[in-house]
């Protein structure tokens, strides 16, 4: 088997293992270790997409995270995977991707034919043209739009795929594994500290994989084969590849992807496909590296023309050519490097420089290698469409303004280097302002912010001796801060050949007559004229040249584009770069899979469950459960073929005749103990607390200092100086952060504790006529006549040799009776309950009964205390206190509070006694009135009494208490339903209150 | 995610916490008379300065305790952690 462009015995894939995969439908094979990209290159292909806007074709510009061209989309187990960047994604048998940005196909497709109305697509382009009418915006401009728009297209199924989170600490963390993440890495873990090593490549060394250099008598890459194996044999260190930090947080918090099993052929057992590291270090040194810059010339997007570093890289690492007849473009020494390999690999390049004279070791290398150099020498256009066929060049003068002597040569690839770009994105996320180094022409981080400093290329340092160095001290420095073990190792020698002498000349000027393209941005197509444009414009800000043109905005973030339109704006407006000053870079540094970022969180683990001691008897009886917060409850048990409205009926019948019994487990309870108990639930409640017997319950009611209701419940006094509170499902929570509150900081001077205690006790309500019966056979030797436990008492007995606790209190209006035992008794209290009340006609009801039952009784709930609601307006102002003060009282004498006419709790029946009002609905005296319809309340909830056999509803309405026996509507724009109702009391049933005390 | 040293358990992320607001707000005693507008400013008016602030957190998941942070709203730099009832200094 042959590849076209595949060396024989060079690079680091391994040639025992051939894969196959396909891309857009075709199969192709690679070895193991090759990317996407240099597997299709290894077989002569470069056309893998589309450009943005014009549909231009695109093929390979980079070899890593910095690609701003070939973006693909995964299909994986049938599962889709968008935005994958082909020179990051490894090959793995039966892997199958497609181009994006393309229709039919990326060999021909229509949307090209926007490259040939380019004049029509000018910076701004969609500001301009999606403006009017608006009545377009819908049906004309946003397809559009829609359809021109994203690079691929996400999966609509749910992903399969397992992800990880994980929390680490460590007192230093490095992120990259070049030169000066390696020594650094290496001194720091030397010295005792506990180090995690980050490389988002599947291979360690960064530019020593590639770089022709010598560090202690090793080359690169065997001296960070070296330095990899004894950091990794350490018990301090965490060595970990395909692992990208992309984000820089407030506290030294950073956070890490790490991609587990992205290049692996299907999903693996037990791997998640990625980890989410979440790591908080003592120190950070940011070794990022730098990203080759490219030099600006007409058509130097077309497919053929890439960064020189990524050709070398193809080379070296893949063992793979980008061209047979490469043309080297470069202002720097870097370019010599990529020339130097292709020869070696006998293959001829032509190099163009910028640069009239320079003089190096390694541009000698090359003059002594027979290399064509052409200096003052530039490349005015690339020639060819779907790739490069030929390029014209030309002598520049020395001001690099005129054009000589232009020709056309015949080239497959032109490889360019603009010099270098570091990599200062995290330490701007950390929140370091940039300066700019006039000798690089680029930004480096200023101080730092936080606990970190950056290395190496990162910060501009290009030498590999001064690279070392720099990071070998800083191993050391930092991590003696920490460990003060003082134990120095000592720096290697270093050899490099080329120098970082380069040219500023970036930007080709435009031939007389040529109107050639020449980008910017390859991701989103900004050339140069969009830039001057919106210049032209009056944009003046980078800011806002950034958003109008799109510059630097696309999934790459402008690795490749920044600093090129930042030096175009510079020229233009004849300022230097750092007046121009540039856009801030926000985390993500690359993009990061949504699934990741959720981690396990998915489905029914997106939040905890909660479920009662008594859970698998409600399963085993047929229970239909609902989510009440966290718990899962019954909602009813369903019996033979009934319905939701069928078993909630029997239900809440069965407990107005007979009795039934409700898992109350889920309840809020809180143990309030102390001296001072009785004087703190007396500032806490609206009503009196202080003469509230041991032995007794009483129902309370809580303010937010605002004056608006936050809970309600019933606490029951256990013993002189202890309290068993109990709150509603929903607000468990927040009451006891309420409570803490006030004591921890406000009346820090009683002597209270409160506790949670709702897991502790499991609770079964049991409520109906035949109720009282019923708990004379569980207990038999307590006296629970009327006397002996009234309504609001409690006592405590033993249950079949269970200890167990018993309030009479009542939320159905019913004679009723809350029993709780410890929670592992629950199951066999519930079990008890249904076997002894057989005879009592006993049945479970959930909690639809259950809101039909407080419904009927016009008892609030948390659809009426919503937030809204004071006590008056729930009918709670009975509870409210004159004489003493407590938490939100002041606020009830604010004027809006006391308003007469205010919105009150009424109860609702339809006229017609058959039709059911939605809840939500508004209540309105003319449903004919002119929109917006005064709206005078609304109905907070809804059941069919079972008393009378008919709907009732309730409502909080203006004025509600003067709305007794009227006429009005209820109107459901949402069911579109107009319902003729009348108001009457909120106690539909019972409104005496003698059941409860019977 | 800040870093928060919780005066009682020590160094914990800020997932641990709940914001609790302005800690420089003083409840008025209670059944002390007082004007519409003190007990307003009480209950509505926060303070939101940019800088150095001193604010309440609930450790909620650790020790249930109210705590005092000085943080600087703009750096998120925290300076101090106190216990609910320590002086301020
Ligand atoms: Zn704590």
């Amino acid at each position: 088997m042959s590849q076209d462009f595949r060396l024989d015995n060079v690079g680091m894939v391994n040639r025992e293992k051939k894969i196959s995969f396909k891309f857009n439908g075709k199969k192709y094979f690679g070895f193991e270790g090759d990317t996407i990209a240099s597997a299709l290159i290894a077989n002569g292909v470069h056309l893998v997409g589309r450009s943005f806007k014009y549909h231009r074709p695109r093929g390979f510009f980079g070899v890593g995270v910095d690609e701003p061209y070939a973006i693909l989309q995964l299909d994986r187990n049938k599962e889709r995977d968008p935005n994958i960047r082909a020179t990051e994604q490894e090959i793995f048998e039966g892997l199958e991707v497609k181009s994006v940005n393309c229709w039919p196909s990326v060999n021909f497709d229509i949307g090209a034919i926007n490259n040939f109305l380019k004049m029509f697509f000018p910076a701004g382009f969609y500001y301009k043209t999606f403006m009017w009418p608006p009545s377009f915006w819908y049906k004309i401009y946003e397809p559009f739009i829609r359809m021109a728009a994203g690079f691929g297209q996400a999966s609509i199924k749910h992903d399969k795929e397992r992800y990880e989170h994980k929390y680490e600490y460590c007192d230093l963390l490095i992120t990259g594994s070049g030169p000066s993440g390696l020594a650094s890495a290496y001194a720091a873990a030397k010295n005792g500290a506990r180090v995690i090593l980050a490389e988002d490549k599947p291979r360690f060394g960064g530019s020593l994989l590639t770089s022709d250099v010598n560090i202690g008598n090793q080359t690169g890459v065997e001296w960070t084969e070296k330095i990899i194996a004894e950091l990794k044999s350490m018990p301090n260190v965490t060595v970990k590849n395909r692992s990208q930090v992309f984000g820089y947080y407030d506290h030294n918090m950073l956070v890490m992807s790490e991609r587990i099993s992205d290049h692996l052929p299907k999903t693996q057992k037990y791997l998640p496909k990625q980890r989410l590291w979440y790591i908080r270090a003592n120190e950070v040194l940011i070794s990022s590296g730098s990203i080759e810059r490219p030099l600006v010339f007409g058509n130097n997007d077309t497919p053929g023309v890439m960064l020189s570093s990524a050709a070398k890289e193809y080379m070296k690492v893949y063992g793979v050519l980008v061209g047979k007849k490469p043309l080297i473009f470069t202002n720097n020494d870097s370019g010599y490097e990529t020339a130097i390999e292709f020869k070696k690999n006998g293959v001829n390049p032509i190099i163009l420089d910028t640069r009239s004279n320079p003089s190096s070791d390694i541009i000698t290398e090359a003059k002594n290698l027979n290399i064509e150099i052409k200096f003052s020498y530039v490349v005015v256009a690339a020639k060819g469409y779907k790739k490069v066929k030929s390029a014209d060049i030309a002598k520049i003068s020395d001001d690099k303004k005129e054009l000589f002597n232009i020709e056309n040569i015949k080239c497959d690839c032109i490889c360019v280097s603009g010099f270098w770009t570091p990599s200062i994105h995290l330490a701007s996320q950390s929140g370091n302002k940039s300066k700019f180094n006039e000798k690089i022409d680029a930004f480096v981080p200023d101080k730092s912010k936080q606990q970190e400093n950056t290395i190496g290329s990162a910060n501009g340092i290009f030498t590999l001796e001064e690279t070392i160095k720099d990071a070998f001290d800083k191993g050391f420095d930092v991590s003696n801060k920490i460990t003060e073990k003082n134990n120095k190792v000592s720096v290697p020698t270093v050899v490099e050949k080329k120098s970082t002498d380069h040219d500023k000349f970036w930007c080709v000027p435009l031939p007389k007559g040529k109107s050639y393209k020449r980008f910017l941005d390859f991701q989103n197509d900004v050339a140069v004229s969009d830039i001057e444009l919106a210049l032209r414009e009056g944009f003046r800000s980078i800011e806002h040249v950034k958003r109008y043109t799109t510059l630097g905005m696309a999934t790459d973030q402008g690795k490749t584009s920044n600093l090129n339109g930042l030096q175009l704006v510079s020229d233009i407006e004849n300022k230097v770069v750092p007046q121009v000053g540039h856009t801030t870079f926000r985390p993500p540094y690359t993009p990061v899979s949504i699934g990741a970022i959720v981690g396990r969180e998915v489905g029914k683990h997106s939040k905890p469950t909660r479920k009662s001691p008594m859970h698998s008897w409600h399963e085993k009886n047929n229970a239909v459960f609902v989510d009440a917060g966290v718990w899962l409850r019954p909602r009813y048990y369903k019996q033979g073929n009934e319905g939701l409205f069928e078993a909630s009926k029997r239900e809440a019948k069965n407990v107005r005749q007979n009795v039934g019994v409700c898992d109350v487990t889920t309840l809020g309870k809180i143990d309030v103990k102390g001296p001072d108990a009785a004087e703190f639930l007396n500032r806490v409640y609206t009503n009196a607390w202080l003469k509230l017997p041991v032995g007794k319950a009483r129902y309370g009611v809580m303010l937010r200092e605002d004056g608006i209701v936050m809970d309600d419940g019933t606490t029951t006094r256990i013993s002189e100086n202890h309290y068993h509170m109990t709150t509603t499902t929903a607000q468990a929570a927040n009451v006891l952060s309420h409570l803490e509150y006030y004591l921890q900081l406000v009346w820090p001077e009683l002597n209270v504790n409160v506790v949670s205690t709702t897991e502790q006790w499991a609770g079964a309500a049991i409520a109906g006529p035949n109720s009282r019966k019923l708990l004379m056979k569980l207990f038999p030797d307590l006296d629970v006549s009327n006397e002996g436990l009234p309504f609001m008492g409690y006592k405590e007995a033993d249950l079949f040799g269970v200890p167990a606790k018993i309030y009479r209190i009542s939320f159905s209006g019913e004679l009723a009776y809350e029993i709780n035992v410890e929670s592992d008794n629950g199951y066999f209290m519930w079990e008890k309950i249904m076997e002894v009340g057989q005879e009592f006609q006993i049945q479970p009801y959930g909690t639809e009964a259950l809101s039909t039952l407080r419904i009927e009784m016009g008892h609030v709930a948390g659809s009426e205390l919503d937030g809204r609601t004071i006590p008056y307006d729930a009918s709670l102002e009975g509870l409210v206190s004159k004489k003493k003060d407590f938490i939100g009282k002041r606020s009830l004498n604010r004027s809006a509070f006391t308003s007469t006419d205010r919105e009150k709790l009424v109860g609702v029946v339809p006229i017609d006694k058959t039709t059911s009002i939605p809840e939500g609905s508004y209540i309105v005296k003319d449903p004919k009135a002119k929109l917006p319809n005064p709206k005078l309340g609304h109905v907070s909830a809804s059941c069919w009494s079972v008393e009378y056999d008919n709907p009732f509803s309730l409502a909080i309405i203006k004025d509600g208490k003067n709305m007794i026996g009227q006429k009005l509507f209820a109107m459901s724009p949402l069911k579109n339903k107009t319902i003729p109702v009348e108001i009457v009391s909120s106690h539909y049933v019972d409104p005496e209150g003698k059941r409860v005390r019977s | 995610m800040l870093y928060i040293n919780c005066p009682h358990c020590g160094l914990r992320s800020q997932n641990e916490f709940a914001y609790g607001g302005d800690a420089t707000v003083k409840r008025p005693e209670l059944n002390k008379e007082i004007s519409d507008q003190e007990w307003d400013n009480f209950v509505y008016l926060r303070k939101s300065p940019r800088g150095k602030h001193l604010e309440l957190w609930h450790h909620i998941s650790g020790c249930r305790q109210w705590i005092k942070v000085e943080r600087d709203t703009s750096t998120h730099e925290i300076f101090k952690t106190y216990k609910a009832n320590e002086a301020i200094e």
